[in-house]
């Protein structure tokens, strides 16, 4: 055992656990923040999608060693900024809009793996999008609608 | 819950030697995206120590050395794909590292996990016998270069000894050398390969036939393999429809594969021969 510092969501968060310990299983046990998904626990879903210093990275795979020092953002940072404002994320509010969650366990993953692109000025295309959340099933939307509603937010390429 | 075996996580090559030397030698892990998996018990022995790499960065980095691309182990798909020297001299590996997985695996897994891992199904491996790679491994006892071609040495087996980590790998760029990669999966991303194919040659101009011709493969044996009578086929030729022909027949009748939960021996030796007969159409231009 021994202390991981790191932040998670702009905030400063200590463990003091296993190395081996999943960051997945960190976020939800440890810190409370359950909007991160366990969905395969095997790299397959994306269910568990978050950002480490800034790439989509699916959380059940990452011993939380491998934290230490480093920028965690999950779902419940999205819209942390916005909330101050009593809104949620622009990309939330599209995947609303669109009817992009259905049941919901993809969502959280879905909307990472989202915002790293859009992140990384990711253009509004069909493509290029479905590319990026290529790592994360939904059994519910068929995609359309999520591919719909990251279009809606990402910057027209100039 | 997975279990959560104990990982000492050194800073420097040396200590990473050190802490290998001990019995049972701890098991690796950069990436995670396989190791983090048998955590869970689901897939064979749980490891009883484990050796974090993700701060030694002697592991990582991509340069040009004299007529050689160098990839530290610990280089990530993701990086692999973005890297201009990759792009410019070993486009093959940067397609073949954007066949894996999806944005979260190429993110962290990495190309000394992927052969370690040794899987048969190893997406980049076809590319590293195509291109006579050499995998640089070391330890306390010392460092040695082994041939990409004799590093996999059964199911899951590899040349690697208990007390060594692979540090990088050489790749080769000889004049006029060209390389093709096909991966067929279920489905684009995040698939394991049903067959995967890499084609290396080069090329004399339209009086001279192709020498140096490597045809390598993933998914169709135990390890990742050359198909030598192929490549006896090929060799001296040009890539014309009647040596496609011939070749893509000698393929088919050349492996040897099995029928797992992904494929049947059937399918894959007929998907073989038609993946190499459509790379060397492409590169016979008809």
């Amino acid at each position: 055992m021994s202390g991981f510092r790191f932040l998670v969501n702009g905030a400063p968060a200590e463990v003091d656990v296993s190395g081996m310990r999943r960051l997945l299983d960190v976020l939800r046990e440890d810190l409370g923040l359950t909007g991160t998904k366990e969905g395969c626990g095997e790299g397959e879903c994306g269910a568990c999608s978050v950002l480490l210093d800034g790439q989509v990275v699916d959380s059940c795979l990452v011993p939380i060693c491998q934290v230490e020092g480093r920028i965690v953002r999950t779902v419940e940072g999205l819209s942390l900024a916005a909330r101050e404002r009593g809104d949620l994320d622009t990309l939330q509010e599209a995947f609303l809009e669109h009817g992009a969650a259905q049941c919901g366990i993809c969502t959280p993953g879905m909307l990472m793996a989202a915002r790293a692109y859009l992140d990384a000025g990711g253009p509004p295309d069909e493509e290029a999008i479905r590319e990026a959340i290529a790592g994360n099933l939904c059994r519910c939307t068929g995609y359309t609608k999520i591919v719909d509603a990251i279009a809606a937010v990402a910057s027209p390429v100039e | 819950m997975p279990a959560e075996p104990p990982i000492d996580v050194p800073l420097h090559l040396f200590e990473a030697y050190e802490r290998l030397a001990v019995r049972p030698a701890p098991v690796p892990i950069a990436g995670g995206t396989d190791i983090m998996v048998r955590i869970t018990g689901e897939l064979g022995e749980i490891p009883a120590r484990m050796l974090d790499l993700s701060r030694v960065t002697a592991l990582k980095g991509i340069t040009l050395d004299t007529g050689a691309l160098v990839l530290g182990a610990a280089t990530t798909y993701t990086e692999i794909r973005r890297s201009a020297l990759c792009r410019a001299h070993l486009p093959a590996l940067v397609e073949a590292a954007a066949t894996i997985g999806a944005a979260q695996i190429q993110n962290r897994g990495t190309l000394g996990g992927n052969i370690a891992n040794a899987s048969p199904a190893g997406d980049t491996l076809p590319i590293l016998l195509a291109a006579d790679a050499r995998i640089l491994v070391g330890g306390q006892r010392g460092e040695r270069e082994i041939q990409a071609s004799e590093f996999f040495t059964g199911y899951r087996q590899t040349a690697l000894a208990a007390d060594e980590l692979i540090l990088h790998v050489t790749f080769p760029l000889p004049a006029g050398r060209e390389i093709r990669f096909r991966k067929v999966g279920t489905r684009r991303a995040q698939a394991i390969s049903k067959v995967v194919l890499a084609l290396a040659w080069r090329g004399g101009g339209p009086s001279f036939g192709w020498s140096d011709v490597r045809v390598a493969l993933g998914s169709v044996a135990a390890t990742p393999i050359r198909a030598a009578a192929t490549e006896a086929v090929l060799e001296g030729a040009r890539p014309t429809p009647e040596v496609a022909d011939r070749a893509a027949e000698t393929l088919a009748g050349e492996l040897v594969p099995i029928d797992d939960v992904r494929s049947t021996a059937e399918y894959r030796r007929m998907v073989a021969g038609r993946v190499l007969h459509r790379l060397l159409r492409e590169a016979g231009g008809w």
